[in-house]
């Protein structure tokens, strides 16, 4: 594994502001009584029911909870795949019910870098490419695109296989490159939903010490589990039940390190 | 994001599901390239009816015996002893030899013609054979190639002597000169005086598969004394046309007892002949045209129909998109470039294999290329593109991304 690099910045990226020194970290995510609700009537389904959350820079959020209790729906918020039924979120201070659709993109697009369970790569996409299309949505050049997704992937230790395609690489490598595209474009979030559900355990410590180096590196993320080892890696556990944030357990303050960077961990 | 970008992504789309885009690429290469086809067709069809109708003359005015509108419908007033309405009549060497008097008349050539099986040795050919006079020659603008015409003494003394079409003297004596020879016509031997020079194709039949004959001859061996078929007359001058069919009108009303209501005979020109066989030709390109443009409709809703499978078949793929940035413009454009490239792809092959298919002849026409068919088959393909790609490609852009990224 490579040890951790300088992350590229965004060219048009505004400088995230500095927070004054003793003052609390700037908010990268404010949940405020987010209530969404799907369907009317008789068959109307509370997804979650009144969620207020803040999550500081440079903070490694874990959220878990059973299916069901509304953590996706909550996940798709923040990642402004979705818009809160009542309530208000802000990403990095940006009140998201005012955007369109088209400005939602550019925010996602932008601030936030996505990790799925499923990968949910492009097939018949090298990986290369697979990192370099969130920088073609950017409208970066060529020769820049490429630089920066080499160093992407080379980040997360896939320097070899840029141009496999992903059903040539195995589950754990597939992830490396989602991981890798979703930092490409250097965004204030990186948001994980299950990112080692469909892993083995090796491949899922291999993915968790890539995050642990992240964070260490100043990533803000937040990541849904229900696996308690891969928890254990976050600086702060949120507990969802039935649409409800339940517990809210610091582990590290949001400045110091991963509890777990560089541990021997699961590795037999 | 780069237009050369979203080219790329389309072409990767493409290029995923290649005999998908290939079946709808045919679909609109078979409607742009039969527009081209048809309209060539109709429009070759179009050229030949007027080549053949130019060449009949421009003075010359044809007077066809027609069978009169009125007999059936004036039985009732015959009946009763007058004659409101005339009978038909025959027309006759004598209506002729009356139209020879009028003013704006140069020549009269009475016509009467009939089908018959020409033999000489082994060889036969079935010909349209006229009886008429020497003036027919002139005035249907005929030259000869061998020999010479039959003479007005040989008309007025009934000779078995004939002139032919180059296309009848070829059916019979290959390259011989048939001049002198004798030929049969339904059994009789006639002697070949002249052949003409070859006038080519009107239309379905052939100008030079023709034998002339003297009038006399004609009617009495062949046809009898009824009525002519026409009289072919030639106005001293292309400008004396009109006023000679006025003449020519008057004359036969007067001789017949007509009215234009119940006349029994038509006066045409090369004129109005050539304005009639024009917009019927008109009709006929525009029918072909309708149903090359109704094939490539069909394309169209082809492409609708393979792009809306496409969305679907990608909803994943565009929840994906959407995550990690894609505006709804973009992913627009992108389903957009596929659908228009499907039709642009197919319009530059319908092109190429309209312009191929014109180089041969399609059931005896040889088409004719309309040069403003090629980009306006090829602009309307592209639009098609557009406007039947635009409905799937506006589902893909307003997909919500949370509902796409759970589509399994």
């Amino acid at each position: 594994m490579t040890r951790p690099l300088p992350l590229p910045r965004h060219a048009a990226e505004p400088p995230v502001a500095q927070a004054p020194p003793g003052a609390q970290p700037h908010p990268v995510i404010q949940l405020a009584s987010v209530v969404k609700t799907y369907g009317t009537g008789e068959a109307v389904v509370h997804a979650l029911r009144g969620v207020s959350l803040d999550v500081a820079e440079r903070d490694y959020v874990a959220v878990m909870g059973a299916s069901g209790s509304g953590k996706s729906t909550m996940m798709n918020i923040i990642g402004c795949l979705d818009v809160p039924s009542e309530g208000q979120f802000l990403i990095d201070g940006i009140d998201t019910s005012s955007l369109d659709e088209q400005q939602l993109a550019v925010v996602r697009n932008r601030k936030i870098g996505f990790v799925f369970q499923a990968f949910n790569l492009i097939p018949r996409m090298t990986a290369l490419a697979n990192v370099e299309l969130p920088l073609s949505y950017a409208g970066l050049r060529a020769a820049e695109r490429r630089r920066r997704a080499e160093a992407a992937l080379a980040l997360v230790g896939l320097a070899e296989r840029m141009q496999a395609q992903p059903k040539q690489l195995s589950g754990g490598q597939q992830q490396r490159v989602a991981v890798a595209r979703a930092l490409v474009t250097a965004p204030s979030l990186i948001l994980a939903d299950e990112p080692t559900g469909n892993l083995d355990t090796r491949a899922s410590h291999d993915l968790m010490e890539v995050f642990d180096r992240l964070n260490a590196a100043g990533r803000t993320i937040v990541l849904i589990t229900h696996e308690a080892d891969v928890a254990a890696h976050a600086k702060r556990v949120i507990g969802v039940q039935d649409g409800r944030i339940v517990t809210d357990r610091r582990l590290t303050e949001p400045d110091a390190l991963p509890p777990l960077l560089g541990q021997p961990g699961m590795r037999p | 994001m780069s237009p050369v970008q979203v080219f790329r992504f389309a072409l990767a789309g493409l290029a995923a599901n290649k005999l998908r885009s290939a079946l709808t690429t045919l679909g609109i290469l078979i409607g742009v390239g039969s527009v081209i086809l048809l309209v060539a067709v109709g429009n070759g069809s179009s050229q030949s009816v007027q080549n053949a109708i130019s060449s009949l003359g421009a003075n010359a005015i044809t007077v066809l015996h027609t069978e009169g509108s009125a007999g059936p419908a004036a039985a009732p007033t015959s009946a009763s002893g007058t004659t409101a309405f005339a009978e038909p009549q025959n027309l006759t060497v004598q209506d002729a030899q009356a139209l020879a008097q009028a003013q704006g008349v140069a020549s009269v050539s009475p016509a009467v013609s009939t089908s018959e099986t020409l033999t000489y040795g082994a060889s036969s050919d079935t010909a349209s054979l006229t009886g008429t006079d020497p003036t027919y020659f002139s005035a249907e603008d005929d030259t000869l190639s061998a020999g010479s015409y039959f003479t007005t003494a040989e008309v007025n003394t009934a000779q078995d002597v004939v002139v032919l079409g180059s296309e009848a003297a070829s059916n019979l004596f290959g390259t011989a000169n048939p001049v002198g020879k004798s030929v049969l016509v339904a059994g009789i031997p006639f002697t070949v005086v002249g052949v003409l020079a070859t006038k080519g194709a009107s239309g379905l039949s052939s100008a030079d598969n023709t034998a002339v004959a003297p009038l006399t001859t004609v009617q009495d061996a062949l046809t009898g004394f009824g009525t002519l078929n026409d009289v072919v007359v030639l106005a001293k001058s292309a400008a004396l046309v009109d006023t000679a069919e006025g003449e020519i009108t008057s004359i036969l009303d007067l001789r017949h007892h007509e009215t234009a209501a119940d006349a029994d005979f038509e006066v045409l020109n090369a004129s109005t002949l050539l304005s009639t066989a024009s917009s019927t030709a008109h009709t006929f390109t525009v029918l072909l045209g309708a149903v090359a443009a109704i094939s490539l409709l069909v394309g169209g809703i082809g492409i609708t129909n393979i792009m809306l499978v496409t969305v679907t078949e990608r909803t994943r793929e565009i929840g994906i998109r959407k995550a990690i940035g894609a505006t709804p413009g973009v992913i627009l454009a992108q389903f957009l470039t596929e659908a228009t490239l499907l039709s642009m792809i197919g319009g530059a092959l319908g092109v190429l294999a309209g312009i191929i298919g014109t180089r041969f002849t399609i059931v005896g026409v040889k088409p004719v290329t309309v040069p403003l068919s090629i980009p306006l088959a090829f602009g309307v393909s592209a639009l098609i593109g557009l406007f039947f790609g635009g409905f799937p490609a506006n589902r893909a852009a307003g997909m919500r991304p949370a509902d796409a990224l759970r589509y399994e």
